[in-house]
């Protein structure tokens, strides 16, 4: 892990020097609107934002995705024809990721690359084919409770390079051995900017204005939390949309549809969501989770209770609270996981 | 009446209504945890019904809910309902899934109801509001580093300009009297925007203005006249519409779902506050709802009496759009 500085002046020059061969990206306000968008080699990123109002996500697992194309001649000699898509072409710098979104992706390496077997090549090739540039938070929103869920607003797992605003000039800390290749170049920071960088972590931590003690959900039983009576309040009104999912950094469920036309199709894998009751309706039409309250429940007990369990004490929630505020009947996680932990 | 006091008024039906064992329950608003984002509550008891309130961001309309909640689990509910949600269960009960007697509706006049991504915007698009409070016919909004007051008729939800029934239609009681009926807006001069352009503008312009939707079907879910048993989207055997981010499904998601809504769709604007990419939902229905008035000389919801055209058939029914 090294220290090294970068004067804003300079970051365009330096970041177009990461480009090159690689496709920058970098959150953008376009029509009133946070978004990621391409940033083109000699521009000069956005410093100070909240966050995007959807997560990165869609960089390494996109709402829509061709797994295969095919080919469908049973009768003929040629039989079924599967053909691979092409890999991600371009490797891609993504500069000015937030810490929670980087600490995110992290969470899902361990949910689609798990072993030899749960091995998603999708979500592995574009992760190795990225490169990520994360911007500590320096003034955190009064939505945000990373602190309280593994991750914080200077974290820097996930990322490859932290960078952390001092105003002029940026701490430069490389994280990974990518990240490291990557900042190798740069004039290493003074311990005067490093004393910096620590004194905006620790106030940016402090600033965070919101905590979700998690204490009583660890220690509870599966069937503890899931019969609590609670449940029954948060489920009235939720309208069972995919807001919450889809703005989410960590929900990950997809469904996989073969789309044919004549002989020929496609297998695409979609975003899907645990609040739709199709999202579990068996052929049989049995559905494990027919009410909404089962589905209502399956998101907060899979993020809060079930990942940990599961992975080794990680959370499947970053804090970025952005379903509490884009929740059109605005149930807010951080009152749920304090019901679950009351 | 400012809000405080029918606040005041709604707290004090609820708690009556459910003391007297009118009705098992009280659908109202209540503070959300973001600032302009109420959401909806259910009151079970005069406790509870001292959490209800009212404010300009009680965005979500209510009537959904009546139809949201399991068979058999309906007993009679209390409903704070402003014009539009008036409306909304009217034609539910047109279209029978509820009974007038089912419901005791507590009326509110509707001041316009304000959109949170407009006063964001005012305020710039990135700027934290902490605090947002009406006085009067002002917003003030407050984050770090601003305080800024805002006239409530700049950033009121496009719906509402042209509402052109602030008054319940239907109440078992109202609580702070009648407003104007109508804010002044024209719907038949804004309803259609994409009605100058040729085939190809139009098309272009509405995928436009669908291009940021990620299908989560809020817009629907919050909709009072999406009670289908099982949408058309949700349709698996077999499946009727494709699933993919492809132009081709998220359009035909939006023009099939406003097709649906021909005839019954009120305007409140429910799909609009609820939708996450700010999209504009409306552009579709309100065309739609503006051909039905000009056809049928119909608009949904204002009276229980009549039958809503799409209901039924006239010889002399309009045919021109037959080509």
């Amino acid at each position: 892990m090294s220290d090294k500085i970068l004067t804003k002046d300079s970051a365009a020059s330096f970041l177009a020097g990461l480009g090159g061969e690689r496709d920058l990206f970098a959150p953008a306000l376009a029509e009133g609107k946070l978004a990621w968008a391409p940033l083109e080699p000699g521009r000069e990123p956005l410093w100070e934002f909240s966050n995007t109002q959807m997560s990165p996500k869609e960089f390494f697992f996109p709402q829509t995705e061709c797994m295969m194309r095919f080919t469908n001649q049973q009768d003929g000699e040629q039989g079924m024809i599967m053909r691979p898509e092409p890999e991600l072409a371009r490797e891609r710098v993504l500069v000015n990721m937030r810490p929670c979104d980087a600490k995110a992706f992290g969470v899902l390496d361990l949910i689609f690359c798990q072993d030899e077997v749960t091995d998603d090549p999708y979500w592995r090739d574009k992760r190795e084919k990225s490169l990520i540039i994360a911007l500590a938070c320096n003034d955190p929103c009064p939505t945000c409770f990373c602190t309280s869920m593994n991750c914080g607003p200077h974290s820097e797992a996930g990322a490859d390079v932290l960078l952390t605003d001092l105003g002029g000039k940026l701490l430069v800390r490389g994280v990974t051995d990518k990240g490291e290749a990557a900042i190798a170049e740069l004039p290493e920071a003074v311990p005067e900017d490093i004393a910096a960088a620590a004194s905006a972590k620790e106030k940016a931590e402090a600033a965070i204005t919101t905590s979700v003690e998690m204490d009583q959900v660890k220690a509870r039983e599966v069937m503890e939390l899931y019969e609590a009576p609670h449940w029954d309040q948060v489920q009235e009104s939720c309208l069972n949309c995919g807001t919450c999912t889809f703005c989410c950094p960590t929900c990950h469920c997809f469904d996989i549809q073969d789309e044919t036309q004549g002989a020929a199709g496609r297998r695409v894998r979609n975003w899907d969501y645990c609040m739709s009751w199709l999202f579990t309706q068996h052929g049989s039409g049995h559905n494990p989770r027919g009410a909404k309250k089962d589905r209502v429940r399956q998101r907060f007990m899979h993020k809060f209770k079930y990942i940990p369990v599961k992975r080794g004490g990680e959370i499947g929630c970053v804090g970025c609270g952005r379903c509490v505020q884009l929740c059109p009947v605005n149930i807010d996680v951080r009152e749920v996981v304090r019901n679950m932990n009351a | 009446m400012d809000n405080q006091a029918l606040t005041q008024g709604i707290r004090e039906a609820a708690s009556r209504l459910l003391a007297e064992g009118t009705v098992d329950c009280v659908l109202g608003y209540q503070a959300g945890t973001v600032p302009m984002r109420e959401r909806p509550f259910f009151a079970y008891n005069p406790e509870e019904a001292q959490r209800l309130i009212w404010s300009g961001f009680c965005c979500n309309n209510l009537a959904d809910f009546l139809i949201r909640r399991p068979a058999g689990e309906i007993g009679k509910v209390a409903v704070v309902a402003q014009g539009c949600v008036s409306r909304s269960i009217v034609g539910l009960i047109k279209e029978h899934q509820l009974t007038r007697e089912q419901v005791h509706v507590i009326g509110v006049a509707s001041p316009g109801m304000l959109d949170r991504d407009k006063v964001q915007a005012l305020v710039g698009p990135d700027k934290v509001i902490t605090a947002a409070a009406e006085e009067g016919d002002e917003l003030v909004v407050e984050g770090p580093g601003f305080n800024q007051r805002i006239a409530r008729n700049k950033v009121m939800r496009d719906n509402c300009y042209t509402c052109v029934q602030r008054n319940p239609v239907i109440f078992d009681e109202l609580i702070g009297g009648e407003s104007e009926p109508t804010h002044g807006g024209v719907i038949d001069k804004v309803a259609a925007p994409w009605e100058r352009l040729d085939p190809a503008g139009r098309l272009a312009a509405f995928a436009e203005n669908y291009q940021d939707c990620i299908r989560c079907y809020a817009c629907r879910d919050a909709c009072p006249l999406c009670y289908c048993h099982v949408c058309f989207v949700d349709e698996s055997s077999p499946q009727w519409c494709g699933k993919t981010q492809d132009e081709s499904d998220v359009l035909t998601y939006h023009i099939l779902r406003a097709f649906h809504c021909a005839g019954r769709c009120v305007d409140c604007g429910a799909c609009e506050s609820a939708c996450p990419q700010g999209i504009k939902v409306r552009r579709l229905t309100s065309k739609i709802e503006k051909d039905v008035r000009e056809f049928y000389a119909y608009a949904p919801g204002l009276e229980l009496e009549s039958v809503p055209p799409l209901s039924m058939h006239r010889p002399d029914d309009p045919q021109g759009f037959i080509k």
